[in-house]
């Protein structure tokens, strides 16, 4: 029973830590272009100017 | 040290930040290209492409005007518009709300579910009462926030003396989570926690769903009915000229426009001969000329040379505002058509009330006390939930509306589907629907040097013309030579000088047949032809539409023998000559007669007919007000876009039936089990979550229908 005093905090904070990432991801717009994250892969870098 | 801070305000100042839509950005190059070559402009500080929403930010100089980087954008061979601030703004809001709702409802969904599952595996004692106040803790926070959206529906519809979805939603979920806590407080041996935030989860997916698909659509049309002129020159009795706003004209007025301008109202030509861009209210490229006597119409844009204007008609009475508002009315007969998830679920919402309430005085009277009468109260009220139901329209339409999107179509709402997949018989309008809409020049007769002259030439103009020679020249990737001192002559066209020659490009010597122009270097002549030529696909797209069993005829405004032409070459039935109002009659004479009508049209002539018919389509290139008319925009130079839609209309109305029958069965299946007491409200959430992922899972089958 002991172990529950430690697993349950950690489940806990392992939920919300997703949740604040989830949160943070979608308020820092990267939900915003999902296609085009997808095709910026293929832009070849310029040669330094 | 506050150099740098003062620096970057300042520059702060400067800037500002436009945005456009640019339909025409199709893979990573494109946003390459725009990227990197926009900023190397002088006061253009950044672009940024969002290639989901086909849409350009750039933050530029306050110095620079909208019409010079909606050129620049050109020039690098995309079409732009200038995209409203944040015309989605009340909607964004809505989507990310709904998100974050999501998002929390899933956090606490699965440490409930953890809790929930220790328990049922026999956990007992004070565990199972710890655990049950630790759900609590958990589950309550998260119902308060990720139920607002459900909550705040219910009680608008309650306040109103109505009922809707949500009402039974609230209902059921506001019950589990009360009972949920007095048992927990009491020590009982049931709590249902998870069933409730379950429930919230999977209702909150098909919102999200559904606002997502509302977003996406809209965002890629965006532009607004902003061609008018919004204001006037007007030139006074003592020869001063003042800006008029367009709604404060009057007639009688004298209007000096400009080259470039567009008209705000209607009048007649008292001073000077032009050429006008009718685009707006015909859908016609070809510039009209005009002179002393000519009737103008509000929307038309100056291209040659200045003129002046008695105003005849202003503000409410232009003839452009006289289609408005045809496309107004008939756009309202339209809406009083109901979705069909509305439709049912208006019915059902009451049905589920009565069900549970009969359930929980069922019991009551069987002596099974008020507990165990609640709990099966609430188990019908969740396993009747009308979840599945309610995803049944919205997923299918994501689906669908997304692989449409895939192949340039983009469709604007949900009912938009259902209606093209009601469609029995097309129109289609010729000129930008059947052709590509803007001449194109045929250039076989101009060697390597004297393109270079002609795009020399052409790129200093705005006559539709020269644009059209300029943008092909451009797309072969031909340099421009450098012509000097160009002048453009209303009328005749452009001349300059080159390598010490005389240049000329402009209306040809000979009067030749059909649109032409005439290349002119030193003695030389070129004659340059322009041709509005069919779409590539056309007979196919027609094919494909008789295998649908949909017959198609031309319904044109255009000129007889032009439409005859087309009309045998595609074997097509065709009217021509018809105005706006015969093409309204047109289409409802057709609906009179029990059918249901596409149009597919692109001019603002068609817009009534758009907005009258049961479903529209225009193209890409339509004028504002066409576009925001029609059920769907297609792209590009391909008309199977069309074809396509109503194709993969059908099958997503055959998968929403699939997904009505099984929410239909699932709840005719499971509501007596629930009534009868055999269900628990945990068994219950579980069977309307696996129910709504059927449903989902279902509507995914959709992802290939538009290949």
């Amino acid at each position: 029973m002991t172990g529950l005093m430690f697993l349950i905090p950690i489940a806990l904070l392992m939920g919300a830590a997703g949740l604040v990432a989830f949160l943070w991801a979608m308020n820092s717009g990267q939900y915003e272009d999902l296609d085009g994250a997808a095709e910026r892969i293929l832009i070849d870098e310029e040669d330094a100017p | 040290m506050n150099a740098p801070e003062a620096l970057a305000s300042s520059r702060q100042e400067r800037l500002t930040d436009t945005r456009f839509t640019v339909p025409g950005i199709k893979c990573a190059g494109c946003i390459a290209k725009i990227e990197r070559e926009l900023p190397k402009l002088d006061g253009i500080a950044a672009a940024r492409v969002n290639f989901s929403a086909k849409r350009v930010a750039i933050e530029h100089d306050r110095t620079i005007s909208e019409t010079s980087l909606t050129e620049a954008l050109a020039r690098l061979g995309f079409e732009a518009q200038r995209a409203d601030v944040n015309p989605l703004g009340a909607d964004d809001a809505e989507r990310k709300m709904l998100m974050r709702a999501l998002g929390v409802a899933g956090f606490g969904m699965m440490n409930v579910m953890l809790l929930s599952v220790s328990i049922w595996s026999g956990a007992s004692g004070t565990t199972r009462e710890l655990f049950h106040w630790l759900s609590a803790l958990i589950a309550l926070p998260v119902i308060v926030y990720a139920g607002r959206p459900f909550f705040a529906s219910a009680w608008m519809a309650l306040k109103h003396w109505r009922t809707n979805m949500d009402v039974p939603i609230s209902i059921g979920v506001i019950l589990a989570t009360a009972l949920s806590l007095y048992e927990t407080a009491t020590g009982g041996g049931h709590a249902y926690f998870e069933s409730a935030v379950m429930l919230l989860f999977f209702l909150l997916a098909g919102r999200a769903l559904d606002a997502i698909m509302r977003d996406r659509t809209r965002a890629g049309i965006g532009a607004l009915l902003g061609r008018m002129g919004k204001s006037a020159k007007i030139v006074g009795p003592d020869g001063t000229i003042r800006d008029v706003a367009a709604s404060e004209l009057e007639p009688g007025m004298i209007a000096l426009v400009a080259v470039g301008d567009a008209l705000a109202a209607d009048g007649e030509i008292v001073e000077g001969t032009s050429a006008l861009d009718n685009a707006m209210l015909t859908g016609e490229s070809a510039p009209e000329a005009v002179g002393m006597g000519d009737t103008v119409y509000a929307g038309a844009i100056n291209l040659t040379a200045p003129i002046r204007v008695r105003l005849t008609h202003t503000a409410e009475d232009t003839a452009l505002a006289d289609i408005a508002r045809l496309m107004d009315e008939a756009g309202q007969s339209r809406s009083s058509y109901v979705r069909i998830a509305d439709r049912a679920s208006r019915a059902y919402a009451p049905v589920v009330h009565t069900l549970a309430a009969l359930a929980f005085v069922g019991w009551m009277i069987a002596g099974a006390g008020w507990h165990q009468s609640l709990v099966i109260a609430i188990a019908v009220l969740i396993i009747t939930c009308p979840c599945a139901m309610g995803l049944a329209v919205p997923t299918a339409q994501v689906v669908a509306s997304g692989a449409l999107l895939k192949r340039g179509l983009l469709v604007k709402d949900g009912s938009a589907l259902e209606r093209l997949a009601e469609c029995d018989v097309a129109l289609l309008d010729k000129t930008g629907t059947l052709t590509l809409g803007d001449p194109r020049p045929d250039l076989a007769a101009l060697d390597r040097s004297a393109r270079a002259v002609a795009l020399g030439l052409a790129q200093h103009s705005s006559h539709p013309l020269s644009k059209g020679i300029a943008q092909k020249l451009r797309a072969e990737a031909i340099e421009p030579a450098c012509v000097s001192s160009v002048t453009e002559t209303a009328g005749s066209g452009l001349s300059g000088e080159w390598n010490g020659q005389p240049v000329a490009l402009g209306r040809p010597m000979s009067v030749a047949q059909g649109l032409a122009t005439e290349l002119r270097i030193g003695d030389a002549r070129y004659e340059v032809r322009f041709k509005d030529a069919l779409r590539s696909d056309c007979a196919q797209t027609l094919d494909e539409l008789s295998a649908l069993g949909i017959k198609a005829s031309i319904l044109s405004g255009d000129r007889e023998p032009a439409v005859r032409a087309i009309a045998q070459q595609l074997k097509l039935d065709a009217r021509s000559n018809a105005s706006p109002t015969d093409k309204l009659d047109a289409l409802s004479a057709l609906k009179q007669a029990g059918r249901a009508p596409l149009m597919v049209g692109d001019g603002l002539n068609d817009g009534p007919a758009l907005a009258a018919a049961h479903a529209s389509i225009a193209p890409g290139t339509a004028s504002d007000a066409s576009k925001q008319a029609a059920d769907a925009v297609f792209v590009g130079e391909h008309l199977m876009p069309v074809a396509l839609a109503l194709r993969v209309a059908r099958a997503t109305m055959r998968v929403v039936r699939q997904n009505f029958a099984f929410a239909i069965g699932y709840n005719v299946l499971a509501v007596p089990l629930a009534v009868f007491g055999y269900v628990t409200p945990l068994i219950a959430a579980i069977a309307m979550s696996l129910s709504s992922l059927v449903v989902v899972a279902n509507s995914l089958r959709l992802r290939g229908a538009a290949k």
